[in-house]
């Protein structure tokens, strides 16, 4: 359970570090926080010849919140990123990442390359339509998050690029979020999880229902429910229709822990309880029992 | 290639040559001898590892000792003060917080942060902060009373 021996490589400014991923190539791989890449070292699953340990640009450790949305540098840890994006669905999801010690450690961006689909950040992104800006030696590049996550443990970075930043889109006004999952123990990757978003109109109508599935697929499922919701109040909507449609989006498997159709089943009711939570807390304090629970 | 660092352990200056890969957790143990920061699962799961870095509980075994290079680390042996053991640590005595010791680095570590942070949690906070260690012989009740019982035991001391 030691890492295979590499070259350790410690920028202090990003083009010294895009030098070195340019020159290293397919070789190397960028070291953040290492909560997932450091595992996985230890237990053999990667070898690269290069480590590019980006800890020591401090230009990175940012997370800067606008009315428009929150950006996310590449060395901000999942705890600093809790703090101060001030975005609440960012927040819920970040609750649910591994334990609060190995949140004091581990990045949001580094997450999102990750790509493991069973994790709650990609989950996120690929909701709210967010982006991840790649920089290399010949310049940026900002990738969508549905082009970002290519498939299981795989992001769109290529060799010689460095995720540099994420950008969370804001939601409009009256809007709620919610993150339900089921794991097997509290902190653990999900058997199956589900976000949503719902926004509402000025009587409380859903106009916008969307939710991002995790482990129910090689990628976070994004499915838009708006049009089952017909503009009618949440406790009007047909919600096992609702659940229907996103059971049928998604393409679980089963392993030792889930079968794919607990995680099927999993999913339509996670998605019902994500969504209703979120239109009421879209509904806010003065919505009347607007799920008519 | 051997990198040449300086940790701030416990409150002095250590300079040691260690290659990339050396984990933090390994680095302690064996190249400065500080064998109370325990060794568990070595994949983040266990939480035996935990230290305090620039006073953040983080998990040893995920972190390089090179990557730390300058920083401040404490670990369980230097939570002691001149005048013997800390609040915790005298907490996790008085209510069996332990039985056969292996994970309680890692709790201590992480519960002094923990306190540090939020002098008077709830259950469910003290719950939520300690969800990182696993103990496999307390059934962690004991744990969770030496939390509320520090928690006491700093406030009547300050």
């Amino acid at each position: 359970m030691k890492p295979p021996p590499f070259e350790h490589h410690a920028p202090r400014e990003l083009g010294e570090a895009l030098d070195v991923l340019a020159e290293v190539g397919p070789r190397g791989k960028v070291l953040a926080g290492g909560q997932s890449l450091i595992p996985m070292l230890n237990m053999r699953l990667a070898a690269p010849e290069h480590l590019v340990d980006i800890n020591r640009i401090a230009s990175l450790a940012t997370v800067e919140p606008s009315t428009e949305g929150v950006t996310v540098g590449a060395l901000a840890r999942h705890s600093q990123v809790e703090r101060l994006a001030g975005h609440p669905l960012l927040r819920q999801a970040l609750r649910l990442v591994a334990h609060p010690v190995i949140r004091n450690r581990g990045t949001v961006v580094g997450s999102l390359v990750h790509a493991d689909p069973a994790a709650e950040l990609p989950a996120v992104l690929a909701l709210l339509g967010g982006s991840v800006r790649l920089a290399r030696l010949e310049g940026l590049r900002e990738v969508g998050a549905a082009e970002f996550f290519v498939g299981p443990m795989e992001s769109a970075v290529q060799p010689g690029e460095l995720a540099v930043s994420a950008y969370f889109p804001s939601l409009p006004p009256r809007s709620g979020t919610a993150f339900r999952e089921v794991a097997r123990r509290h902190g653990d990757y999900a058997l199956a999880g589900v976000c949503a978003v719902v926004t509402l109109d000025d009587d409380l109508h859903i106009t916008a229902a969307r939710v991002a599935c995790v482990s129910v697929g090689p990628v976070p499922v994004v499915v838009d429910v708006g049009g089952l919701c017909e503009r009618r109040p949440a406790s009007t909507v047909d919600w096992a229709a609702v659940a229907r449609a996103v059971r049928e989006e998604t393409e679980p498997e089963g392993d030792i822990h889930a079968s794919a159709a607990y995680r099927l089943q999993l999913v339509g009711v996670l998605a019902e309880q994500a969504l209703k939570d979120a239109a009421r807390e879209a509904a806010g304090p003065w919505g009347s029992d607007p799920v008519g629970t | 290639m051997e990198h040449e660092i300086t940790l701030v352990v416990n409150g002095a200056a250590r300079r040691v040559r260690v290659p990339g890969r050396r984990l933090l957790s390994d680095c302690l143990r064996h190249d400065l001898g500080l064998t109370g920061t325990h060794v568990g699962c070595e994949h983040g799961v266990c939480g035996c590892c935990t230290v305090l870095l620039d006073g953040e509980p983080v998990r040893s075994c995920l972190t390089f000792a090179v990557t730390v290079d300058g920083h401040e680390i404490t670990t369980v042996e230097g939570l002691a003060g001149p005048d013997g053991m800390s609040a915790v640590q005298r907490a996790f005595a008085e209510c069996h917080g332990l039985q056969c010791g292996f994970c309680t680095p890692g709790f201590l570590c992480t519960v002094t942060a923990l306190l540090r942070d939020n002098p008077a949690p709830t259950d469910e906070e003290v719950v939520e902060g300690i969800s990182g260690n696993l103990c496999r012989c307390t059934g962690y009740q004991n744990i969770v009373k030496a939390v509320h019982r520090a928690a006491e035991l700093i406030a009547e001391e300050t």
